[in-house]
């Protein structure tokens, strides 16, 4: 082609084979931001969008105006929380690999956001979750084998065999389904905390999206709805630098903090290092006291990085370089927090590995649970009547027509 | 000619539009550097740059909004949806502009857009990767629809819609890239190189758009069908004996009417079969055209093989997708009522 483009393409730092670049990547100190009160004017409190909420420091203390100044219990159950995730993964990832789940979706080195976010709000808080923060499951408090049986679409699958796993939902735990969808779930968190507001409770809503998914309208939408009507809303993006082989720069990440979108739709945004528990903590729960005290939503940039594969259809050893987790400037967030509470006394390397192990063994003990409700290929099995269930709130006569037709075309267990 | 499956057939397609038509661009999510996430656009981005396989943010809607406006200003875009059901973020733009920029302008703006997207289920992928919305386009007046069932047709109607002026939905059968599928799961997996259509030529050839093909001459029932379930057709005729004309009708917008009612006058019966949900799918336009047209020599009231009026649901599977015994039971339901 003759004619020469003048298109600015965004390139990421390092593919594989080139070493790791983070030299894009913007932080601050551990204890230099400012904490604003929480009902300052947005316009006053820009500063948050472009630096980094940060509290833990190299020597793994706790500094700064953010510090939470949380009891070493709560650290211990954050961290346990954290672990428990992680060990979770790793053999949900296992099993899948064995081939008796369909799917998987990993959050490893992003289990700080969902825990930490998690604590810092009230079970009452409804919280609409992507299909990556699975913590917040774990930290309310889930069953393993709850989680594990909607993996394997068993007997005693939340989502009646309809779903691919992990999209789980919690109705009496207040996490809703996970959809498939990317960013459905933005706006609509915004109008269930804008009914919270209109029936003059002071629940909130929370929600996650990726940093890629900022790109489709549904993160728009929310911004705009969520400022109009002030609604008591935490809308969180995790900024985990790949959506897919999609890096940051081609959401825009390039030009502007994912955080510094809030301002411009009047909304406070705050960029924190998603890695560090006690600064993820801390500005949750800025936010939810923002929207407790009717201040309005708050905009979160969770700065972290998708240590795993998207998927377990995915292969990042192409689109990556290989060394780039290990590398990452903001660490691990399991490790900081572990360091943090044996640099404070309150926590030993011979209790982690103890603990490590009784998950572990919790883990393993859940699966053999969760298997006796069945799997894709041993019984029990899902009655497939269920199928034609909840498409309608009462099954309609057409659908009833066509289960019996199933029925009487293929009688269970025969050849299709 | 070469041995293809139909995602190197359809890369191929894309090769050669993107080396003969410097104003061929892609766009996509994770269709540049990464090739696609079916590998589809593997190595286009290499050979042709990042200027003109480009990969988007994620953002259907704007994928498809900005490939409306590089068509008008003289571009030929071809985008990449990466599932079907990922399509919707993308309606506003597809239905209300890109469908009737030529009609609301009197002719004066047009933009050749193709979409590509793969549809169907067969992977375990649950209601959001099973999707087949086929029916829902050719609803909308403005976009030619069309879905091939092998890399042969796949690679040459490619070619025809990027060529073709007026906006494309191409989909996918994502069942199918690697090989042909009957409908039994439990069977090992076929390469496309045991069949006529995974030979594939490597340079320039077109398939035309709106033109059906009998896949197979049969005397006692005619088989409407696309995509994948062509083959499943195919597979349930032999099995239960019947012999069945198969229509693979490719292009559902604009539709190949003669291929088939000439079929449907010649045999007298009718099975229309596709693995989309039935009610209100693209069935339904077929089944009318058939009665519209070959009524006085219908032997037997039409039968329809789709899929369940029910979201894909991920373990219910096999019981959810239009398999052999559906089709064996229209093949004889058709056959018994005009005896």
């Amino acid at each position: 082609m003759s004619r020469e483009s003048r298109l600015h393409i965004p390139r990421p730092p390092a593919r594989p084979g080139a070493k790791p670049d983070f030299s894009y990547l913007a932080t601050s100190p551990a204890g230099a931001v400012k904490r604003p009160d929480v009902n300052a004017n947005t316009r006053d409190i820009e500063f948050l969008s472009t630096e980094m909420v940060r509290v833990l420091d190299e020597q793994h203390t706790a500094i700064g105006p953010w510090n939470p100044h949380l009891d070493p219990p709560d650290l211990q159950i954050g961290l346990r929380h954290m672990m428990l995730t992680r060990i979770f993964d790793d053999r949900m990832l296992r099993i899948q690999r064995q081939g008796k789940i369909s799917f998987y979706m990993k959050c490893t080195g992003e289990e700080a956001v969902a825990v930490a976010q998690c604590m810092a709000l009230r079970p009452a808080d409804m919280l609409f979750p992507s299909y990556r923060v699975q913590g917040l499951q774990i930290a309310r408090g889930r069953s393993l084998v709850d989680l594990m049986c909607q993996c394997l679409s068993n007997t005693r699958d939340m989502c009646k065999g309809r779903q691919m796993p992990v999209m789980y939902h919690w109705g009496s735990g207040n996490i809703f389904s996970v959809g498939g969808n990317l960013t459905t779930q933005f706006p609509q968190a915004v109008g269930w905390a804008m009914a919270a507001a209109i029936k003059g409770e002071d629940h909130l809503a929370a929600a996650w999206i990726g940093e890629g998914s900022t790109a489709e309208p549904d993160f728009h939408h929310a911004l705009t709805f969520a400022a109009v009507y002030q609604a008591p809303v935490i809308l969180n993006v995790v900024n985990n630098q790949w959506a897919i082989s999609t890096f940051q720069g081609f959401a825009g990440g390039e030009l502007k903090s994912f955080a510094a979108r809030g301002p411009g739709y009047g909304i406070p945004g705050i960029r924190v290092d998603g890695n560090d528990y006690l600064a993820v903590h801390a500005v949750t729960d800025w936010a939810a006291e923002r929207a407790r005290q009717g201040a309005g939503p708050t905009l979160i940039e969770l700065v972290t990085y998708r240590a795993a594969a998207h998927s377990t259809s995915d292969d990042p050893s192409r689109y990556r370089p290989k060394e780039d987790a290990a590398q990452w400037p903001l660490g691990d967030p399991v490790d900081r927090l572990k360091n943090h509470l044996i640099a404070i006394g309150e926590w030993s390397e011979a209790r982690q590995r103890a603990m490590e192990s009784e998950l572990t063994d919790m883990v393993n003990a859940s699966w053999q649970e969760a298997i006796t409700y069945g799997t894709m290929t041993d019984p029990p099995t899902l009655d497939r009547d269920l199928m034609f269930e909840d498409v309608f709130k009462e099954v309609p006569p057409h659908l009833k027509k066509q289960r019996e037709q199933m029925k009487a075309l293929l009688p269970k267990g025969e050849k299709r | 000619m070469a041995q293809m499956n139909m995602v190197q057939a359809i890369n191929s397609a894309m090769d050669i539009m993107l080396s003969r038509d410097p104003d061929v661009v892609l766009m996509g999510e994770d269709i540049g550097y990464f090739g696609g996430v079916f590998r589809c656009t593997d190595g286009l981005q290499r050979k042709y740059g990042d200027h003109r396989v480009l990969d988007t943010p994620v953002a259907e809607g704007g994928i498809l909004g900005a490939a409306i406006g590089m068509g008008v200003n003289g571009l030929r875009p071809v985008v990449e949806i990466q599932f079907a059901d990922y399509i919707y973020p993308a309606f506003d733009q597809l239905t209300s502009t890109l469908a009737r920029i030529r009609y609301r302008s009197g002719g004066d703006f047009w933009s050749p857009v193709t979409i590509r997207t793969p549809c169907g289920g067969g992977i375990r992928g649950g209601q959001t990767h099973s999707q087949s919305p086929e029916g829902i386009f050719t609803h909308v007046c403005g976009i030619k629809v069309v879905m091939p069932s092998n890399p042969y047709d796949a690679k040459g109607l490619l070619i025809s819609s990027i060529e073709d002026d007026d906006p494309v939905v191409f989909f996918e059968p994502k069942r199918l890239y690697n090989g042909p599928f009957d409908g039994d799961p439990n069977k090992p997996a076929v390469p496309w190189s045991t069949r006529p259509k995974g030979e594939v030529p490597d340079g320039y050839y077109t398939v035309p758009i709106g033109k059906a093909e009998i896949v197979r001459k049969g005397a006692d029932v005619t088989v409407l069908t696309y995509g994948t379930l062509v083959h499943v057709a195919e597979a349930a005729a032999q099995r239960a004996q019947i012999d069945a004309e198969i229509i693979d009708i490719r292009t559902m917008v604009p539709l190949d009417v003669d291929t088939i009612c000439t079929s449907v006058k010649k045999t007298g019966r009718c099975v229309v079969a596709h693995e989309a949900t039935g009610f209100s799918g693209f069935g339904a336009e077929l089944s009318a055209t058939v009665q519209e047209q070959c009524f006085w020599t219908l032997l037997a009231p039409i039968e329809r093989v789709t899929g369940w009026d029910t979201p894909y649901p991920h373990v219910f599977e096999w019981d959810y997708f239009p398999g052999q015994a559906r089709m064996i039971a229209a093949f004889t339901a058709v056959m018994e009522a005009s005896a």
